[in-house]
């Protein structure tokens, strides 16, 4: 079991951005105003994004998993965007190549080296092509947080 | 027995995609019988195991030379290579 705050609010579907600095900036404010990062997360966010890229291509449509240093986090939590259509992001460990993302998880640490189980289920998501599928293709929130509550484990804490 | 070599695992902030590449590589160690010291760490902090480490594993590459082999971990990620990582990294570690 992995406790995180989320609620539905930090589940977005359909997000209309242009490009992956608009859709980092949109996710990380909505995190900010729930009080689960500090103000500071968001450009720490995307100056990471942009000197080690988070895109992965997968057997399906490609992910990306950008987070940055915890001490920008209050409350462990994960943001999730599924985008309406997808925008480029660096492909992780790659210098010079992008991959069209359409699913974003937005991971607030507030611990290093210390999720392990909860990175592994969602990589395990990663390498299932049915599942990112069905991820890329929802419309409805309530949807996706029951995914990542019966797929992944994750427990909601604090609040709904 | 060999000496122990030590392999350095690192990501960007060494808080996500280094713990599972960590992960994985304990795991074949384990299989495999090899005799590692895993060090988990961010990329910026490689430096300062530059006389000491064996191997570098990360998800995070960068241009710089190292005086030890750099491998990519990208695949332990989303599964696509992973046996091909998997098969250099035990090549580098017999070696």
């Amino acid at each position: 079991m992995t406790e995180l705050y989320y609620d539905q609010s930090i589940i977005q579907v359909d997000l209309d951005v242009t490009s992956n600095q608009e859709a980092l900036e949109n996710m990380a404010a909505t995190m900010a105003e729930k009080g689960f990062v500090t103000e500071s997360f968001k450009d720490a966010l995307i100056n990471r994004e942009a000197a080690f890229p988070t895109g992965l291509p997968t057997q399906g449509v490609s992910v990306a998993i950008p987070h940055t240093d915890i001490e920008h986090v209050i409350k462990k939590s994960i943001s999730v965007a599924i985008l309406k259509k997808p925008v480029e992001f660096g492909i992780m460990g790659d210098l010079d190549s992008t991959t069209p993302v359409k699913i974003i998880f937005l991971l607030a640490m507030d611990e290093t080296h210390a999720q392990l189980v909860l990175l592994q289920q969602l990589m395990q998501v990663f390498q299932n092509e049915e599942q990112l599928t069905y991820l890329a293709n929802q419309k409805d929130k309530q949807n996706i947080k029951r995914f990542l509550e019966e797929e992944l484990g994750f427990t909601l804490k604090g609040g709904e | 027995m060999a000496d122990k070599r030590k392999v350095l695992v690192a990501c960007g902030a060494g808080i996500a995609t280094s713990t599972v590449v960590n992960s994985a590589i304990e795991e074949m160690a384990k299989e495999n019988n090899l005799n590692i010291e895993l060090v988990q760490i961010k990329i910026a902090e490689v430096g300062s195991y530059v006389d000491t480490a064996d191997l570098l594993v990360t998800t995070a590459m960068t241009k710089k030379e190292y005086p030890f082999p750099v491998i990519n971990a990208r695949s332990f990620l989303t599964g696509i290579g992973v046996e091909d990582t998997k098969k250099q990294i035990l090549e580098e570690l017999k070696k």
